[in-house]
């Protein structure tokens, strides 16, 4: 039997009035790579906390590793590895240092670790920098550095908090070239982003979140097929023309239309979209393109700006 | 629930907090050690000799002699504050230090005491250093006149930990930088001047005796006097307990303070 490694029931976490995660389940099982997506508020930092045991549950059940997060928070946490969203690296010590100490927070002396942090230092290309400070690094390898850290305690569990935010695009490839490496070897991971190509290039599983709530739970590609279907038209003409476009498309076949500003989605629309777009012959006006993330991610929490 | 569990919750974990701040100041042991180095022997010139001259006391003793135990009491002080009021606050706040330990085994009960133990620790270097510079210079200036003295050193623990306590209580509430000029200003600046290191509070009027009562400092002062004449009073043990008492008051509230500040 595979059990799960993280279990939620009916999880909730209120502050005061507010209802910050709203009765949500999950589970995460052993290899396997969890991503939670959401806009900005929707509770994803909260649910991480919650299971790193640095926020009570309100109510519900919150497991990790079969131990109740409430009532064995030292055991919880020492299984766990965790990224949070800003680097909280320890500017008073030394890129070795830092690996060091925080391997002695879990009661693993410099020697049980020696090796398993030149093998992480390797892995994340910081060998040359052990004895660097940390402040001297740039925002890609304190990324790196942090993510290094996480893995000192040999964690059943790697939870990463938006990963990526802030670095430049190299910068970010290659954390995810080291996060799949890391997901080759079988580390389970919990993964909260709201880049969508992360979630693609990464999660096996993954939920999507909106105001406390679970919205929708799937893999990426069977998420996409299902809301938005294999191809998307991307319309920008004047209404007029637009119109006339539409009106060529068979009725009745379950496309769907949606008005964003000045673009026009066209989902589901069948060789009917390619053709419109061969008409127009212009993909700066008229661009079929395939089905991803974004559209199911727009789609199901909205277009407006939540914040 | 455990953020509110009345009795601290402290590990093994709490002297890995230790190590780490041992870890980290040693790094940078030069810059640490000039300034305990240089401290002791500009206020023993400055206030002992130079403004001395111009003191008489009722008691006879040279001004610099009446000093002795009010320095052995006030820069043990300022080490523990500055560590665990200014130093515990920019772990807390800017560097988010508290944060990455309580994400391990760690407890945020063993990080507040780890750090209260740390500034312990500093206070403890400093005043053994006061003393020894003291006894060092003690054929020309007398400022120890006892053996009873050495005690100084173990009884240094107990205001190391109430005034570590009582900052970290305020670096728990503050909310920037600059909100630790109230607690410099309110706290720190009177305990200084009135705390009874600069003058004899007997020579005061009855109110100034009474308020001095509630001065933790002036407690400390009384037991280091009494231990370095070697006058000892029944008196010094009641200090003793005083300050025994409130230092587990503050450090119980700097424990719930902070479990505030980081558990919600």
């Amino acid at each position: 039997m595979t059990s799960a490694l993280i279990e939620a029931r009916g999880l909730v976490k209120h502050y005061g009035d507010f209802v910050a995660v709203d009765d949500i389940s999950f589970d995460i099982r052993e290899g396997e790579c969890f991503g939670v997506l959401g806009p900005n508020g929707a509770g994803k930092t909260t649910t991480i906390r919650m299971i790193t045991a640095t926020s009570p549950v309100t109510t519900g059940e919150l497991r990790v590793a079969g131990l109740d997060v409430k009532e064995a928070p030292r055991q919880v946490k020492a299984v766990l590895g965790v990224v949070p969203q800003d680097d909280n690296l320890d500017p008073d010590l030394l890129v070795r240092q830092n690996l060091e100490v925080y391997a002695r927070y879990f009661g693993l002396g410099r020697d049980d670790v020696r090796q398993r942090i030149d093998e992480a230092l390797a892995l994340f290309q910081l060998d040359d920098r052990a004895t660097s400070n940390v402040d001297d690094l740039s925002g890609g390898m304190q990324r790196r550095l942090t993510i290094a850290r996480a893995l000192v305690n040999n964690p059943q569990v790697l939870i990463l908090d938006e990963p990526t935010t802030g670095l430049d695009p190299q910068a970010r490839h290659l954390v995810w070239q080291q996060l799949r490496l890391l997901k080759s070897r079988g580390v389970t991971m919990l993964l909260t982003t709201h880049y969508m190509e992360e979630a693609t290039h990464l999660c096996d599983r993954l939920v999507i979140m909106h105001r406390g709530k679970i919205l929708v739970e799937g893999r990426p590609y069977d998420l996409v097929a299902e809301l938005v279907g294999p191809q998307v038209l991307e319309l920008r003409l004047p209404s007029p023309e637009r119109d006339a476009l539409l009106a060529e498309f068979p009725q009745g076949d379950g496309f769907s239309v949606e008005q964003v500003e000045d673009l026009t989605y066209v989902f589901g629309g069948g060789p009917a979209s390619a053709m419109a777009a061969e008409r127009v012959g212009d993909p700066h006006r008229a661009h079929l393109r395939p089905g991803n993330m974004e559209d199911v991610f727009l789609l199901l929490t909205g277009r407006g700006l939540l914040d | 629930m455990t953020a509110f569990a009345l009795t601290p919750d402290v590990s093994f974990g709490a002297y890995r907090v230790w190590q780490r701040n041992r870890d980290a100041t040693l790094r940078n042991w030069k810059t640490e050690f000039l300034g305990i180095a240089v401290e002791p022997f500009a206020i023993i010139l400055a206030l002992g000799l130079a403004l001395g001259q111009f003191v008489e006391l009722d008691s006879g003793e040279k001004y610099v002699e009446f000093l002795a135990p009010g320095l052995l009491a006030l820069f043990p002080m300022f080490a523990a504050t500055f560590e665990c009021a200014w130093g515990s606050y920019v772990r807390l706040e800017m560097q988010g230090t508290y944060e990455s330990i309580i994400a391990t085994p760690i407890s945020v009960d063993d990080v507040i005491t780890g750090e209260i133990l740390w500034g312990t620790t500093r206070a403890l270097v400093n005043g053994t250093y006061i003393l020894i510079v003291a006894s060092i210079l003690n054929p020309w200036l007398h400022m120890v006149d006892s053996p009873w003295a050495i005690l100084a050193v173990p009884v240094g623990v107990l205001p190391g930990l109430l005034f570590s306590s009582i900052s970290i209580c305020f670096a728990s509430i503050a909310r920037a930088m600059s909100h630790f000029a109230y607690f410099f200003n309110l706290v720190i600046n009177p305990l200084f001047w009135f705390g009874g290191a600069f003058f004899p509070f007997d020579a005061m009027p009855r109110w100034v005796q009474i308020l001095g009562w509630f001065m933790p400092l002036k407690h400390v002062v009384d037991i280091y006097r009494g231990l370095i004449t070697g006058n000892l009073e029944w008196s010094m043990l009641g200090s003793l307990a005083w300050l025994a008492v409130v230092t587990v008051f503050f450090y119980v509230l700097a424990v719930k303070l902070m479990r505030r500040r980081l558990i919600h």
